[in-house]
């Protein structure tokens, strides 16, 4: 099995979601007794690469590749396969990766099993996804040329192996790329900012609070354990509550002492968000929402009952 | 400006799943089926877009013959027609070969615009519209947030990026765009939605009438229910008692308080 990991920049340094992606790819050519190299569209970051248990570092190098545009990148991935006889390409499950893969998936007519949270390469290479938003597990297998990502936090970053890798330059020839797509400067929005990652103890709300008049419930619970408010995605979809307040791939990302999901049923958006917290207690009416599969702490029960008695108990506890 | 809108069938998020017999898929037989959460904004923008620019909006989806429902849904919220591709040569196959079934069907409408929910709330792969592009030659962006038209052969997209960034991409036509959700408010299905249903046409195609004879490269080998990876303490009792242990765990154990 050749393996070719694609490296993320991320500034001046490898993206996380890569190191990850690295190290699991490492583990897949243990399996397999396959071979890894890594490829990056960044010079800044081959030395950094060269220091890792992996046959080769590619660097390719073109003032097209700087910033991320997805025809650009499509076709130099296209070339980089074709010139090292790739099998397999593992990659992190970022959101750019989400924007180009499919592209490149269906121009190689080669599977994107996407989003992996492990995979194992002992028998064939066979990805495993969560599907029906975390509740169900499956095992993909594929033969011939493959494209596979992995969910953030599959593997752990510092567990890449160190070593020592030859490096080598690959020219791609993008002359003939269409600028169809022509992506602007990426901005943050300009409003207040809520930084929830510095919080000791984030209370956030999801679906299950209904509607926007039964926000105040979670508030009062945030007020009485002097927590942040946090949120799912859908409370931020209806407006009960501003962007700035989401957790989750496309909000913050948090690792407080303690994380009460109240109301949450945990899709894997959400838990990439907050599955780090030191400690995490669900309140969710559905035994079988998967944030009870992360949970130090659940309760099965109606958050409307609990809550204005919590909250009233951690008021009179701290009196 | 001619838009197409890929809509997909997918069970009630709220409901329990079972594994069926085959331990290759769910059991179908009790589950409520909904219209997936995104595909539900992507119409909603395709719509505005129309009533701003004028033009045809066109719902297309996949699956079985439940499913229809989708597309009638669709139409009486005023989409113009409906393409509905249904065979059981369709069942099981992955998103690659599916995204050839799409775009065959697709290729000879000559869409300026196709949108997509940026991904399935059943099986998520969140690359439908992105295959369809390339292999349909359009432009695309996914995660998108808000569109703008550019005169009248191009649009501006803005699309969610990681950790709070977003970046505006210009997209000559045509384009996919898949759609996050949020991005506007679904209407509701007007009475006069309803009535004009017949009158609109749905065009049913199998794999045959598109010359197809699809096969998959992946195979799902395994279906199944996670095993816990984390050992959960559930707190039980009456709701006054759930609330002291509560406090007692916040208080001691988490050290919270």
């Amino acid at each position: 099995m050749k393996i070719l990991v694609y490296i993320q920049r991320d500034g001046d340094s490898i993206g996380r979601n890569s190191l990850e992606a690295l190290a699991g790819a490492q583990k897949i050519a243990k399996e397999s007794g396959g071979d890894v190299s890594a490829v990056c569209f960044a010079s800044s970051l081959t030395d950094k690469l060269t220091g890792f248990n992996i046959s080769e570092v590619i660097t390719v190098s073109n003032d097209r590749l700087n910033a991320y545009s997805p025809l650009y990148f499509t076709a130099a991935m296209e070339q980089v396969i074709a010139d090292t006889a790739t099998n397999v390409v593992i990659l992190g499950h970022t959101y750019q990766v989400r924007d180009w893969i499919p592209r490149l998936s269906a121009r190689l007519d080669a599977p994107f099993i996407s989003d992996c949270v492990d995979a194992d390469g002992t028998n064939g290479l066979m990805g495993i996804r969560q599907v029906y938003q975390g509740k169900i597990n499956t095992n993909i297998s594929a033969e011939g040329l493959v494209l596979l990502s992995f969910q953030s936090g599959a593997y752990r970053a510092d567990s890449v192996e160190s070593g020592s890798a030859s490096a080598r330059n690959i020219e791609v020839d993008l002359s003939a790329v269409p600028s169809t797509i022509r992506p602007g400067e990426k901005f943050k929005e300009s409003k207040g900012g809520v930084d929830l990652t510095r919080a000791e103890v984030v209370v956030s709300v999801g679906r299950g609070i209904g509607k926007e008049e039964n926000i105040p419930l979670v508030e009062d619970l945030k007020d009485a354990l002097g927590a942040e408010l946090g949120s799912s995605r859908p409370v931020v979809d209806y407006g009960w509550l501003p962007h700035e307040r989401q957790v989750g791939s496309s909000g913050q990302v948090v690792t407080p002492k303690m994380y009460l999901a109240v109301g949450i049923s945990g899709a894997i958006q959400h838990q990439v968000g907050m599955k780090g917290s030191d400690n995490i207690v669900a309140i969710n009416k559905d035994p079988n929402a998967p944030i009870f599969e992360i949970a130090d702490y659940g309760v099965v029960g109606d958050l409307f009952e609990i809550l204005p008695k919590l909250s009233q108990s951690i008021k009179d506890y701290k009196s | 400006m001619k838009i197409c809108v890929l809509m997909k069938q997918v069970p009630d998020k709220d409901v329990a799943l079972k594994i069926n017999a085959t331990g290759l898929g769910i059991d179908t037989a009790d589950l409520t089926f909904v219209t997936n959460e995104s595909d539900s904004y992507a119409l909603e923008e395709a719509l505005l877009l129309k009533e701003a620019h004028e033009g045809e909006v066109v719902v297309c989806t996949l699956g079985p013959d439940s499913s229809l429902q989708v597309v009638k849904d669709a139409i009486s919220k005023g989409a113009d027609r409906g393409l509905f591709l249904c065979d059981d040569a369709f069942n099981d196959l992955d998103i690659l070969s599916l995204s050839i079934v799409f775009a065959t069907a697709l290729k000879d409408e000559k869409f300026d615009l196709i949108f997509s929910g940026l991904q399935s709330d059943d099986v998520g792969n969140g690359q439908l519209g992105l295959l369809i592009a390339e292999h349909l030659n359009t432009s695309h962006a996914s995660l998108v947030m808000e569109t703008e038209m550019v005169g009248n052969s191009a649009i501006k997209a803005k699309r969610e990026l990681e950790s709070g960034w977003f970046q505006w991409t210009e997209l000559d036509f045509p384009a996919s765009l898949t759609i996050q959700s949020g991005i506007n408010t679904p209407r509701y299905a007007s009475l006069r939605g309803i009535m004009m249903m017949k009158k609109k046409t749905i065009d049913t195609k199998n794999a045959a009438d598109l010359g197809l004879n699809p096969t998959s490269k992946t195979s799902t080998t395994k279906m199944y229910i996670p095993e816990k990876t984390k050992e959960t303490i559930y707190v039980e009792g009456t709701t006054d008692e759930i609330v002291s242990k509560l406090v007692d765990i916040f208080a001691n154990d988490i050290k919270v308080l």
